[in-house]
């Protein structure tokens, strides 16, 4: 078992993209879609493709912090039978791989799980933490113990309407990364970033230490390029997704996620 | 990190606050804004004037005798009518008091959720009076079985988007609201239906409701001299039920008992019965409270033949009570709220939401159980016209070719 003091693989990782002088490329993709087996070479093919860090999904029933594509990806995972103990089985693969990764996950199934016993079973897997979309970090008592318990980071999100006093204690309870919305709304593709992720990130610069990594929204080459000029990570989601949702079948899926990775990697490199 | 401040909004270990950090700025304005409104004499007026004068507040009680003699076992039953309030339910009584907040914050757009429709037609009634544009959203199913509801909003001016996603009923509706939510919060109240969601709403959305049971009850001990043995409401996500049991929680002698949608019974795994079934406490929708869900903790789709019922969570002030034993929970099937739709209907003249009709059930059980003796307040908390399809369809009432609707 780890210990409060060491550094998670995707603390690891954000630190080597900053010794390269760039941000790092953190790719979202939900266990179990289209199945359980594609959505772990996924997963891979996407490391292959110059991704630093895996955001693994649990798909969830009620994802109300998501757009219609990850909805779609979480409504097929759950349809085909994806069970929540296939994500310590995403993250062994991913840590297998040499790559690094956070499971996204909505509250419920982990406090369905136990939430000792998903942190638990989350730091055997070799996963460093949980981003938490609908947990902030005034509910978060039992997920706090557990993490510092099994040495887990906790990523909670900060939004641009997040108030200067909930900027400096959300980012103190964060530990890994801190997760910038860079918009108010829902995950998917948008024709621009917008200002506002700038200056959130500015934001909670002038309060936290921790890096700063900008999701929602992001979905070209230029885009990445764009956010990686002023956050440590840049978060992609729906446009990964997308390759797989809109995909004739299994091999064509992972040939354009593959490209796609490929191209928003060559944005953070500049 | 030091957790200093005990979490907000709790009935013991239910409720909280589980939502994406975009919201937790609107939700906390919110708070403000209604502990300010609810302290001052003049909000707490237009909304009383508004009560009074456009919703039709104080609504009757009703004995109704022959319902009581022929179907509860002979007890003496008293309907609160709050299917006489403009727009035919109880909802209006909150979302008056929401819309009247949604102009103190300055904001100029409500959406809603709804189930039955009932409250989405509040919501648009209050919009049309003054003057916010109006969204809401309803599941498919239930744009469906609630027709009619659909083109009021729509002739109210309101657009009503229906859900296609998941269970396509309230549960997903209520997801799209808060979808909605997050990136509209600037300028967009969202209306909540129910005594549910993140604080402040649960506690918000009972006071707007008390007065149900304020009133009931001074009417009981003005034309009955007493408090009644057991007050009973139906419970979808808990709105009509906490409003009139919240006065009478510190009258020991008077049970409250909450009705849940049975679906096809409780063991068929197709009901909406948080209490019965297989409900365990979880978080959906911004609060933890009963839910319906599997092993695994993925929400469990709801059955009942009311739209209104047809939720897997309930309000976490329900789970409370019910944890406590203050107030018992039985679950009516949907047969057996069809049944007492007819019995209101052919013994008093009073066709009950079908909603409703599950408080009328338990009427109808309780009475027989408690006999002649018993003073049985039911809350009738919407009327049925938005239902007359259904229950025509359910009676075989209806001429061939019209029977596919
Ligand atoms: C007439 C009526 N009664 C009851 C309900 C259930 O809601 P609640 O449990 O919040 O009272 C509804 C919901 O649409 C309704 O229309």
């Amino acid at each position: 078992m780890s210990t409060q003091q060491d550094v998670s693989g995707v603390s690891a990782a954000l630190a080597a993209a900053k010794a390269e002088g760039r941000a790092a490329l953190i790719g979202y993709l939900p266990v179990g879609y289209p199945d359980v087996d594609t959505s772990i070479e996924a997963m891979l093919t996407m490391v292959r493709n110059g991704v630093d860090i895996v955001e693994i999904g649990l798909p969830y029933t009620d994802p109300l912090m998501d757009g219609p594509v990850i909805q779609t990806a979480a409504t097929g995972a759950l349809a085909s039978g994806v069970h929540v103990r296939d994500v310590f089985r995403a993250a062994e693969a991913v840590a297998g791989a040499g790559a690094s990764c956070e499971v996204m996950t909505y509250w419920n199934p982990v406090l369905r799980y136990g939430v000792d016993a998903f942190a638990r079973d989350l730091a055997a897997a070799g996963g460093s933490g949980l981003i938490t979309p609908d947990l902030v970090p005034d509910e978060a008592a039992d997920w706090i113990t557990a993490s510092e318990t099994h040495g887990l980071d906790r990523v909670f999100l900060i939004a641009p309407s997040s108030t200067p006093e909930r900027l400096v204690t959300t980012t103190a309870a964060c530990r890994g990364f801190v997760y910038a919305a860079s918009l108010m709304g829902v995950t998917g593709a948008r024709e621009a970033v917008g200002s506002e992720a700038a200056q959130l990130v500015e934001r909670a610069r002038t309060v936290t230490e921790t890096p700063i990594c900008v999701g929602l929204g992001v979905s070209t080459e230029a885009q990445a390029a764009e956010v990686a000029g002023y956050a440590d990570g840049v978060i992609v989601g729906s446009a990964l997704v997308a390759t797989l949702v809109t995909a004739a079948d299994r091999n064509e899926g992972l040939a354009t996620l593959a490209q796609k990775a490929a191209s928003l990697a060559d944005g953070v490199r500049g | 990190m030091t957790q200093t401040t005990p979490p907000l909004g709790r009935f013991g270990a239910y409720g909280g606050r589980y939502v994406p950090e975009a919201l937790v700025a609107a939700l906390e304005e919110l708070d403000e804004h209604r502990a300010k409104a609810m302290a001052d004499p003049s909000f707490v007026g237009e909304l009383t004037e508004l009560q009074r004068s456009y919703t039709g507040r104080p609504s009757i009680i009703t004995r109704v005798r022959r319902f009581g003699d022929e179907h509860c076992g002979g007890a003496q039953v008293v309907l609160k009518r709050e299917d006489l309030n403009h727009t035919g339910s109880h909802k209006i009584n909150n979302v008056l008091g929401q819309a009247l907040l949604t102009k103190r914050m300055g904001k100029t757009r409500v959406i809603a959720e709804t189930g039955a429709g009932q409250h989405g037609v509040a919501t648009a009634t209050a919009a049309a009076l003054m003057g916010l544009d109006c969204t809401v959203y309803m599941g498919r199913v239930d744009t469906e079985r609630q027709a009619l509801n659909v083109a009021r909003m729509r002739l109210l001016g309101a657009e009503v988007v229906p859900v296609d996603h998941g269970s396509r009923t309230l549960k997903d509706a209520v997801n799209e609201a808060f979808r909605d939510w997050v990136a509209n919060v600037a300028h967009t109240h969202y209306v909540l239906g129910t005594v549910t969601g993140p604080y402040p709403f649960p506690e918000m959305v009972r006071d707007f409701h008390r007065v149900i049971g304020v009133e009931a009850r001074a009417q009981m001990l003005d034309e009955y001299g007493r408090l009644p043995d057991a007050v009973l409401a139906c419970v979808g996500g808990g709105s009509n039920a906490m409003g009139i049991f919240h006065r009478f929680i510190d009258d020991s002698g008077v049970r409250l008992i909450g009705l849940e949608g049975g679906g096809d019974g409780p063991d068929s795994g197709r009901h909406a019965a948080r209490f019965t079934g297989q409900a365990i406490p979880g978080v959906l929708h911004g609060a933890y409270t009963y839910v319906l869900q599997d092993e695994e903790g993925q929400t469990i789709e709801s059955h009942s033949v009311s739209a209104g019922l047809d939720y897997p969570s309930v309000g976490p002030e329900h789970a409370f009570l019910r944890d406590s034993g203050r107030a018992e929970y039985y679950p009516v099937t949907d047969t057996e709220a069809m049944t007492a739709f007819e019995a209101l209907s052919r013994t008093e003249g009073i066709l009950p939401a079908i909603e409703s009709a599950h408080a009328a059930a338990g009427a109808m059980k309780i009475g027989r159980e408690l006999g002649p003796d018993a003073l049985l307040l039911v809350n009738l908390s919407g009327r049925g016209d938005k239902d007359v399809h259904t229950a025509a369809k359910w009676f075989g009432l209806l001429d061939e070719g019209e029977a596919q609707g």
